[in-house]
C-alpha cells in the first residue's frame, strides 16, 4: 500500500499539469505571430518589388503554423481591405499550412506579374489598416514591416497627420529604405524621414528598426 | 515641545548632558535589581523555549531514524527472502535436473566399469603352453650319438622342426599381442565416456556447493536483518542509496528515450489533431503525444507486473494465474499496436518533413529549380519507423529502474529528513545558548552604564567593611584583655 503511495506521488505533479483547464480560459500572451507586410508601389518604388519577393518568400518560410500573414500594397488611398493583396493565417495542422503557404506565393507572384504603379504614397493608411489587421487576428507578437522609400505624398484632401498611431505591442520594421536623388542632393532630407517615422512609432508606443541590407533577414521578425 | 527643549535643562549642553546621564544613570541605578530579573527571565524564557524546541526536533530524530531503520529492515527483509527464495528454487531445479537423473548415471557407470574389466580380463597375456614333445627331444638329446648319422638327422630334424615351432609362436604371441593391443585400444572410448560421467557429476556438485555458499551468505544476511544489527542497516541502507542514484541514471536515459520518442510523433500528431487549442500553454498535439508515450509506459508497467518481474501493484501478482495471463496478453497487444502506431506516425513523419522541405525550397528557390530527390532518403524513413516501432518496447523496461527509484527513495528521502532535523537541532540549541549568554552580557552592558553609582557604592560598602571590622577587632580586644584579668 505505502509503495504504491509513494508511486503515485511521483506521478502527481504530472497529473495535476494534465488536468489543469484549457488555457483558452486563462488570460495568456499567445506564442503566434503576426506579420503585416506594406509593398510601396508608387513611382518608380515598382522597380524594388523582386526584393519584396525575397522577403515575402523568407517570412513564409521561417513563420509556424497558427502565424498569421498579410500583404498589401500602399498607393494612393491604403486604408481599405481592398489594398490586402492576400492574407493567410496557418493552419496547425503541417501539410495544410505547407499548402496555404505554395497558395500565398503564387498570389503574390500573380500580384507582382500584373502590379500598376499608383500615383500617392499613403504609408499611414497602410499602418492603420494593418493596426487592424494585426488586432483582429489575435497574434501574440505583431511586426508590421514597411518595404517602401518612406517618402509619403497624400493625395489633397486625405488626413493622415493628426491621426495618432496606437503601436502599444508592436514592432515595426522599414526595409529596403532607398535614397531618392534629392536625399543624395542633401542627405539631411533621408535622415529626417528616418527620423520622422521613428518618432511617430515610438510615440505611438511602437518598436522602430530600419534594415536596409536584405541579405540579412534573420532579424526580421525577432520578438 | 521639541526634543531640544527637553534635553537643555540648563543653558550649557554639556552640562545638560551631564545632568541627564547623572538622573539616568540613578533612575537605571534604583531600578537595578528588577532590570536584571527582567533580563534573566526574558533569555531565560528564550533559552528554555528553543531548549524545548530543540529537545522535541531532536525526539523527532530519533523516531525518523527509528522509521528509517524499521523501513530499511523491512525492505531488506523482503528483498533477502525472494533472494533465498530463488536460490532454494535454483537449487531444487538443478537436483530435480541433474540429481533425478543419478540412478541412471550410476548404471551406465557400472556398465562402464564392467566392460573394462571384461576388456582388461580379455587383454591378460597368456603364456603359450610349450609342446609336449619337447621332453622327448629332450631325452633324444641326451642319447649319446657316437657318430651316429641317423641320430644326428633325427638330431637335426628336430632342430628345423623347434625353429619352425618357435617361428609359429613367435607369430602367434605376435598375433595375440596385437589383438591384446585392439581390445585395449577398444577400452579408450570407455575411459573417455567414464571421465565425462564422472565430469558431469563434478559440475553438478561443484554447481550445488556454489548455490550452497550461496544460501549461506544470503542467509547469513537475512540473519542480519532480522536482529537488526548496526552492520546490516548500515549495509542496507548504502545499497539503497546506490540503487537510487543507479534507478535515477537509468530512469535519466529513460527520459531522453521518451524525449526522442515525442520528438518523433509530435509533429504527425499535430497533422491528425489540428487546432490551435492549449492546455497550460501547451499544444493539444504535444500533450496528445506525450500521453500516448505515458499510455505506453503503463502498458509496460502492466506487462511487467504480470510477470511477476515487478511488484508495484501486488493487487496484479496475487491474481489468479489465468486472469494475470488475460492482463498480460492484454497488455502485450495494446503495447503491440501502440508501436505499430508509433511507426506509421514516424513514417507520416518523414512525409511532412520532405513536404516542408520541398516547401522551403520551392520558397528560397522561387520554384526556379527543380528539387533534387535524395536517393538514400529510405534509409533515414526505415531508421525511423524502426525506431518509432522498438522505442515504446524499450520503455517497457522502465518499470525495473522505476521500482527500484521508488523503493530507495523512501530511504534517501528518510535520510535526508534526519539529516536536515539535525542541523535543525544543533541550530536550536546554538540559538538557545546565544540568548542565554546574549542576558548576561545585557546584564553586564547595564552595569556598564550605571558604572559610576557602582562605584560609589564599591566605595561606601567597602568604608563601611573596614569601620565595622575595626570595631569588632576593638572588642576582641577587650574581652581577651578581661579574659586574661580573670583567669589571674
Amino acid at each position: 500500500m505505502k509503495k504504491n503511495i509513494y508511486f503515485m506521488l511521483c506521478f502527481l505533479p504530472l497529473a495535476i499539469l494534465l488536468a489543469a483547464c484549457s488555457s483558452e480560459d486563462a488570460p495568456q500572451v499567445p506564442d503566434t505571430r503576426g506579420v503585416y507586410l506594406l509593398i510601396d508601389t508608387s513611382g518608380t518604388y515598382t522597380q524594388e518589388l523582386e526584393q519584396a519577393k525575397r522577403v515575402i518568400n523568407y517570412i513564409l518560410s521561417d513563420l509556424k503554423p497558427g502565424d498569421s500573414f498579410a500583404v498589401a500594397r500602399v498607393d494612393t488611398g491604403s486604408f481599405s481591405e481592398k489594398d490586402i493583396i492576400t492574407k493567410a493565417t496557418f493552419d496547425a495542422r503541417p501539410s495544410a499550412s505547407n499548402e496555404q503557404k505554395r497558395i500565398f506565393q503564387a498570389q503574390i507572384n500573380k500580384f507582382l506579374k500584373e502590379v500598376k504603379s499608383s500615383s500617392h504614397t499613403d504609408i499611414t493608411g497602410g499602418i492603420l489598416q494593418a493596426i487592424e489587421y494585426l488586432n483582429e487576428s489575435g497574434a501574440g507578437h505583431k511586426t508590421i514591416l514597411i518595404f517602401s522609400d518612406l517618402k509619403e505624398e497624400l493625395r489633397p484632401g486625405f488626413v493622415r497627420a493628426e491621426i495618432p498611431l496606437a503601436l502599444s505591442g508592436y514592432n515595426v520594421v522599414a526595409l529596403n529604405v532607398t535614397k531618392l536623388r534629392s536625399d543624395n542632393v542633401d542627405p539631411r532630407e533621408y535622415l529626417g524621414r528616418l527620423e520622422g517615422w521613428k518618432q511617430r512609432v515610438e510615440t505611438g508606443g511602437g518598436r522602430w528598426k530600419v534594415v536596409n541590407d536584405l541579405e540579412r533577414l534573420e532579424s526580421l521578425l525577432e520578438i | 515641545m521639541s526634543f531640544m527643549d527637553v534635553y537643555m535643562i540648563v543653558p550649557s549642553a554639556f552640562a545638560s548632558g551631564m545632568i541627564w546621564f547623572v538622573l539616568l544613570a540613578a533612575l537605571l541605578y534604583i531600578a537595578r535589581e528588577p532590570a536584571h530579573q527582567a533580563i534573566t527571565s526574558l533569555s531565560r524564557v528564550i533559552h528554555n523555549g528553543l531548549r524545548l524546541t530543540a529537545n522535541a526536533v531532536a525526539r523527532a530524530e530519533y523516531w525518523m531514524l527509528q522509521r528509517n531503520k524499521d523501513v530499511l529492515l523491512a525492505q531488506g527483509r523482503e528483498a533477502a527472502e525472494r533472494m533465498i527464495e530463488r536460490e532454494f528454487e535454483r537449487i531444487d531445479a538443478t537436483v530435480r535436473r541433474d540429481l533425478a537423473e543419478y540412478p541412471a548415471l550410476h548404471r551406465r557407470l557400472s556398465e562402464e566399469a564392467t566392460r573394462l574389466d571384461e576388456d582388461y580380463q580379455s587383454s591378460t597375456e597368456v603364456p603359450p603352453a610349450p609342446p609336449g614333445w619337447i621332453k622327448a627331444v629332450e631325452a633324444v638329446a641326451k642319447i649319446p650319438a657316437k657318430g651316429d648319422p641317423v641320430v644326428s638327422n633325427i638330431l637335426e630334424d628336430i632342430h628345423a622342426s623347434l625353429e619352425k615351432a618357435s617361428e609359429d609362436a613367435i607369430a602367434q604371441c605376435r598375433k595375440s599381442s596385437r589383438e591384446r593391443h585392439q581390445i585395449l585400444k577398444g577400452m579408450m572410448p570407455h575411459w573417455r565416456k567414464v571421465a565425462a560421467r564422472l565430469s558431469e557429476v563434478n559440475k553438478n556438485v561443484e554447481s550445488l556447493l556454489m548455490r550452497s555458499k550461496s544460501i549461506d551468505r544470503h542467509m547469513a544476511e537475512y540473519e542480519g536483518i532480522v536482529q537488526g544489527t548496526n552492520q546490516a542497516v548500515r549495509t542496507l541502507s548504502s545499497s539503497s542509496i546506490t540503487q537510487f542514484f543507479v534507478a535515477a541514471f537509468v530512469l535519466a536515459i529513460a527520459v531522453g528515450g521518451a524525449a526522442i520518442n515525442f520528438n518523433l510523433i509530435a509533429t504527425p500528431m499535430a497533422e491528425m489533431v489540428g487546432g490551435t487549442s492549449r492546455i497550460m500553454g501547451y499544444p493539444v498535439a504535444n500533450i496528445a503525444a506525450m500521453v500516448i508515450i505515458l499510455v505506453e509506459i503503463a502498458m509496460g508497467l502492466f506487462l511487467m507486473e504480470s510477470l511477476r518481474i515487478t511488484r508495484l501493484f501486488p493487487v496484479i501478482g496475487a491474481l489468479d494465474d489465468k486472469l494475470r495471463r488475460v492482463i498480460l496478453w492484454a497488455a502485450f497487444i495494446f503495447l503491440f499496436s501502440l508501436a505499430g502506431i508509433e511507426a506509421g506516425l514516424a513514417y507520416m513523419r518523414e512525409l511532412l518533413m520532405q513536404d516542408a522541405a520541398a516547401t522551403r525550397a520551392l520558397l528560397r528557390a522561387d520554384g526556379a529549380t527543380e528539387i533534387v530527390q535524395n536517393s538514400h532518403l529510405w534509409i533515414t524513413t526505415a531508421a525511423q519507423m524502426g525506431m518509432g516501432f522498438i522505442l515504446p518496447f524499450a520503455l517497457t523496461f522502465v518499470a525495473i529502474p522505476l521500482e527500484s527509484f521508488v523503493h530507495s527513495l523512501r530511504t534517501v528521502l528518510g535520510v535526508l529528513a534526519v539529516a536536515l532535523l539535525r542541523g535543525l537541532n544543533w541550530l536550536l540549541r546554538l540559538l538557545g545558548n546565544v540568548a542565554r549568554f546574549a542576558g548576561r552580557m545585557l546584564i553586564s552592558v547595564y552595569d556598564l552604564l550605571i558604572f559610576a553609582p557602582l562605584w560609589v557604592e564599591q566605595l561606601v560598602k567597602g568604608s563601611m567593611d573596614k569601620k565595622t571590622e575595626n570595631e569588632n577587632a576593638v572588642v576582641d580586644s577587650e574581652t581577651n584583655s578581661s579574659f586574661a584579668r580573670d583567669s589571674m
